[in-house]
């Protein structure tokens, strides 16, 4: 218990923390946007578009992510493109996890039977409002429990970041050991942080409805204002 | 002619009419554009860059080069096949300890899964490197994959004994079978046939984790690449990582095809199966 507060130990152990938790939110972020986009590629009435996502998806979903990394930190500056290791490290991340977020996505829009669709597209709704008010939220709810399992994953291969000159908790766990603390005590105060960040994250996305609905709730209150919502709770007051 | 129509509507796209035909096919066209576009983009990058220079290539035609690749290889498999073959174990282990009557056994099961799914692999085999197998990468990383997968599979076998309908295990009882006796003869085999595609889908991440063993310097494929293009002229990172990626697509790939092949071959016998008349 004593190797945390000598020596800058704590220091150490904390920015490795912090390095890990914007490494993992960055890349999060980067997967969250190229797998939506991903994700509308495979399911777009284009073929070419179709098969692009295919391929791409099946490529970064085969390769192993410490290649993906190897192959950013080596191979990118020999074709003159020059990033600092952290930003590597979101990329080859980021780049990997997409593929995934692309696959969730998908699955989850295919499972919203056909009929839903129809229904609503002979109401007369347009293509924003059948994605909207009748795909979407269907295709959520599907989609949730597989998404906590992708980006429960991701902080904890951001790891690999720490072999690739990244300063993260990896990287703090070989600074430490080579200092040659005992290796158990180390890897307690390495796993602490790992733990909580996914315990974190598997708890944002157990709440994520209630908190879309809170969200949701909230903005209508703002834009509508003297809704029927709100004289109920007047009176409720009263 | 139904099926023609259901073939071009989605979820999110209605049959196209002509104009919208008009529109997909202008839009497929601009997609192609853009693609070729990408490629000529990587291909000029690649060339700008001197990538396509034959010296950088020639190690390539080298034997004891192609042998470093053959051996890295070996090396990826060899560390594979154990530690699926141990994770397969340990899981049935795990599995049997979650589905115990006995509360301190599940409890203790339940934790050790739990705290082995959540941990990041590579914190784990850095620290049995250095610690528990003091410089024997090979067993480090074997065992790290094996604490991980073996805890993915326990909860993958786990559900699958869940899922067989509950009838089978109480007609098993009612004929006076044991409790090991249900699990082994009967609840075990189905959950198996069903969740076969999950279990070998699980060995892809295996096989993809093998590569962390390049972080503790065991010779497998990926850290054959690197000590090729880092001790050629020329440093050939490039043309080391365009050869090497496909190996590893291809392997996974052949892995996800035998799963698919698994689940039709079990979809078929499972209809022809209820298709017997009673």
């Amino acid at each position: 218990m004593d190797i945390l507060f000598e020596h800058g130990n704590f220091a150490l152990l904390r920015d490795g923390f912090l390095q890990t938790v914007e490494l993992s939110a960055l890349a999060a972020l980067l997967a969250l946007l190229l797998g939506t986009l991903l994700a509308a590629f495979r399911v777009s009435p284009v073929p070419v578009l179709r098969a692009f996502g295919t391929v791409w998806v099946t490529a970064f979903r085969n390769t192993p992510l410490t290649l993906l990394f190897l192959a950013a930190v080596f191979t990118l500056p020999r074709l003159d493109v020059r990033f600092s290791p952290f930003t590597f490290a979101v990329l080859a991340l980021g780049f990997y996890t997409a593929a995934f977020v692309c696959e969730v996505l998908r699955s989850g829009i295919n499972t919203v039977p056909l009929g839903q669709a129809e229904a609503a597209r002979s109401l007369g709704m347009t293509f924003g409002q059948t994605l909207r008010l009748v795909i979407l939220p269907q295709a959520a709810k599907t989609v949730l429990g597989p998404m906590s399992s992708v980006f429960i994953a991701l902080p904890r291969n951001s790891a690999i970041a720490g072999a690739f000159s990244v300063a993260e908790l990896f990287q703090a766990q070989a600074t430490l050991t080579d200092l040659g603390y005992p290796i158990a005590l180390i890897f307690f105060w390495v796993a602490l942080p790992y733990l909580t960040i996914s315990a974190s994250v598997g708890l944002l996305f157990h709440y994520l409805p209630q908190i879309v609905a809170a969200g949701g709730r909230l903005v209508r209150g703002l834009s509508e204002r003297g809704t029927p919502v709100r004289t109920e709770t007047v009176e409720a007051n009263q | 002619m139904s099926s023609s129509r259901t073939a071009s509507a989605s979820v999110l796209y209605d049959a196209p009419g002509p104009r919208a035909r008009f529109r997909y096919r202008a839009l497929g066209v601009l997609t192609v554009l853009g693609i070729a576009g990408l490629l000529w983009y990587a291909y000029d990058k690649l060339d700008s860059t001197g990538q396509f220079a034959p010296e950088l290539w020639e190690p390539f035609q080298y034997t004891a080069v192609q042998q470093r690749i053959v051996d890295g290889l070996l090396a990826t498999l060899k560390a594979f096949a154990l530690a699926a073959v141990l994770s397969l174990l340990l899981g049935a282990l795990l599995a049997a300890g979650r589905l115990s009557d006995h509360k301190p056994v599940r409890a203790v099961s339940g934790a050790v899964v739990q705290f082995f799914r959540a941990m990041p692999l590579l914190i784990m085999i850095f620290a049995l490197y250095r610690g528990l197998f003091a410089g024997d990468p090979f067993w480090a990383l074997v065992t790290g994959l094996t604490l991980y997968n073996g805890s993915v599979q326990a909860e993958i076998i786990r559900s699958g004994v869940e899922a067989v309908p509950r009838g089978q295990s109480e007609a098993a009882y009612a004929l006076g079978m044991r409790k090991s006796a249900v699990m082994l003869s009967i609840l075990v085999p189905q959950a198996v046939r069903s969740m076969l595609p999950a279990i070998i889908s699980q060995t892809v991440v295996t096989l993809k984790d093998t590569s962390l063993g390049f972080v503790i310097t065991y010779p497998e494929l990926l850290y054959a690449m690197k000590l090729i293009a880092s001790n050629s002229t020329g440093y050939p990172y490039v043309p080391t990582v365009l050869v090497g990626t496909p190996i590893y697509i291809a392997m996974c790939l052949l892995l996800a095809a035998l799963a698919r092949w698994i689940e039709a071959r079990g979809r078929r016998g499972a209809n022809r199966r209820t298709s017997v008349p009673a």
